[in-house]
């Protein structure tokens, strides 16, 4: 199959034919579910942002472009100025300090429409329960995880020492 | 980074004119991390390998499950090859759909530390040198847009916050077509070069590697494919220590919703999910989806005057609840588990639904069409098919725990069937029709 002709090709291509068939195949698919779904469904003239094509590029915008650049400057200043290797004698402090924040972003990030309230009528009519004491359970839970981890961090320091 | 490169695709010229207008800011983009690298990355890739068909096939058979209800309905080629969902084992809904919901959210760690681990490919400048590479960029959108909206849509949906607006049975379900799609074409295209990646480095010796031996990934320079650092920072973390807390990340996962599910003791341990509140200790103290009040039920209309009519082989029968309370009576352990991904298990008494069939003179019922006195909302009426409608433990419950229903729980009647998706079994019954010979 690797005649001069079809190696030509796939340096024009940057690829092999499969890699070409798969591409294609896959984006006749999606074609096929936007047809399916059809434009009225994908986008709301009238209220935009409750759109699902707006939702469905929305939620990588929001991952990559501020999701990622909000923890990854938040570890960036939690680590300033460290350029080399720890002193083996000390016990790092960044770690316990990362594992609280990643419990508290993540059950916020899962459990967020439940700590803000944001069920309102539905939520009440679903369960005949209210949100209230969401917010009060995700507080003590970030708590906690940061005790514990300060706990952790004085045993590990007092180890050290001696 | 800088170097000329001449392996561009054709036109080269255009390709190359792409590559020379990079954005300014993107030079300062430092990657830092001594973590990232082809290992690691296929190290996550392998866990969502393994695991995310499982939440696409319970996804698909949730479809499958809701049968004549199933929404969306209108779906063309991507209807699925339907079949009577069945009755035996009653926890079979139970399992998908705590399946489903329970280990997609288990995952959502994975997700993002796969993510985090090959960002650096999305700032990489230029975006593509060929053809390939960009429709491989157009198929990993579908990918990660995918995904990111299931899950968001998911999260959403399981806590009823509707702030989308649009339909979610319309936005999961081909958000899903969109999403396999990308999945089927990245592993496709990947799977070579993660089996590669693995065998680079060996699992139990990174287990046992401590963060001050902790080195950068050793790559050939191009099968790197920019995610080792050029000028990694000294580890603050172990390979190991990036593995345990994504672990340790699903585990407080699981552990903060499997109690939806699981129920007894550990239902408390949901303690932000709404079906983790504590509903009290009494026999009707359990959890309710959507309330009287919320489907406009007034007592009025349960009460004294309410009559069950039954439609079939003949004239209508209409029977009032004294009349179905003096029939045999049947006792069922049945959970009742919701699309939500929660379930609940209790005992119900009622009539069996065969013995109100052979009422209107049905013998072998091959499906019922169930109302309910709630006049809007999707789920008034129900389909159920011949398995549902004839098994043992098929009710039209009046009680529950030796109780009579709440008003909440549907009374004065509820039908309860074995493995059925929780919303199709009808509350505040006012007739049934039943179909069969």
């Amino acid at each position: 199959m690797s005649s001069p002709r079809s190696t030509r090709w796939s340096r024009a291509y940057g690829a092999s034919g499969w890699h070409l068939a798969l591409m294609l195949g896959s984006l006749v698919v999606v074609a096929y579910v936007v047809a399916t779904v059809g434009l009225d469904a994908l986008w709301d003239p009238d209220v935009w942002w409750q759109s699902i094509a707006v939702w469905f590029v929305g939620a990588v915008v929001l991952h990559d472009l501020v999701l990622f650049p909000l923890y990854a400057l938040a570890d960036r200043l939690l680590t300033r100025g460290r350029t080399t290797a720890p002193d083996p004698a000390r016990v790092p402090l960044v770690n316990h300090v990362r594992v609280p924040s990643l419990v508290a972003a993540l059950t916020f990030l899962l459990f967020f429409p439940g700590i803000l309230r944001r069920g309102g009528d539905t939520y009440v009519n679903a369960t005949g329960l209210d949100q209230d004491p969401f917010l009060l359970r995700w507080l003590l839970l970030v708590l906690a995880a940061y005790f514990v981890s300060a706990a952790v961090y004085a045993v590990r320091w007092v180890r050290v020492r001696r | 980074m800088t170097e000329e490169r001449t392996d561009y695709g054709f036109p080269a010229r255009a390709w190359a004119g792409i590559a020379r207008r990079r954005p300014p800011g993107l030079d300062r983009v430092a990657w830092r991390s001594p973590l990232r690298g082809p290992w690691l990355t296929s190290v996550l890739g392998a866990v969502l390998l393994a695991s995310i068909p499982v939440v696409i096939l319970t996804g698909l058979l949730s479809y499958v499950a809701y049968g004549e209800q199933a929404r969306p309905s209108d779906v063309g080629w991507l209807h699925l090859p339907m079949f009577d969902w069945p009755t035996d084992p009653s926890w079979l809904f139970r399992l998908t759909q705590g399946l489903h919901v329970g280990l997609g959210l288990v995952l959502v760690p994975v997700v993002l530390a796969k993510l985090w681990s090959v960002i650096p490919r999305l700032f990489a400048w230029p975006p593509a040198r060929s053809a390939a590479q960009a429709l491989e960029r157009l198929t990993l959108l579908m990918l990660v847009g995918g995904l990111l909206f299931e899950i968001v849509t998911g999260v959403l949906n399981i806590q009823y916050d509707y702030v989308f607006g649009f339909s979610f049975y319309t936005a999961h379900y081909y958000g899903a077509w969109v999403f396999i799609v990308g999945f089927v074409s990245h592993v496709a295209l990947k799977l070579p070069t993660m089996v590669r990646s693995l065998r680079t480095r060996s699992l139990r010796e990174e287990l046992r590697t401590r963060r001050a031996d902790t080195r950068p990934e050793r790559v050939a320079p191009d099968d790197g494919a920019g995610l080792v650092a050029a000028d990694p920072a000294a580890p603050t973390m172990s390979r190991r220590g990036l593995l345990a807390l994504v672990g340790g990340g699903s585990l407080l996962t699981f552990a903060l919703t499997a109690g939806q599910t699981v129920g007894g003791p550990t239902r408390r341990l949901a303690l932000l999910l709404p079906r983790g509140l504590d509903s009290g200790d009494g026999p009707l103290d359990f959890p309710v989806n959507k309330t009287a009040e919320a489907a406009a039920i007034v007592t009025a209309s349960t009460g004294a005057t309410w009559r069950l009519s039954l439609e079939g082989d003949g004239p209508t029968v209409t029977l009032d609840r004294e009349q179905l309370l003096a029939m045999t009576q049947h006792t069922a352990v049945l959970p009742i588990a919701c699309v939500e991904g929660w379930s609940t298990t209790q005992t119900w008494t009622g009539v069996r639904l065969r013995d109100l069939a052979a009422q209107v003179g049905i013998g072998e019922p091959t499906g019922a069409f169930v109302k309910s006195l709630q006049e809007q909302g999707a789920f008034k009426a129900a389909d159920l098919n011949a398995g549902q409608v004839s098994h043992a433990d098929a009710l039209l419950a009046l009680q529950v725990n030796g109780v009579d229903l709440s008003l909440d729980h549907g009374f004065p009647a509820r039908i309860i069937v074995p493995a059925m998706p929780g919303v199709l079994n009808t509350k505040w019954v006012a007739s049934i029709r039943f179909e069969g010979s």
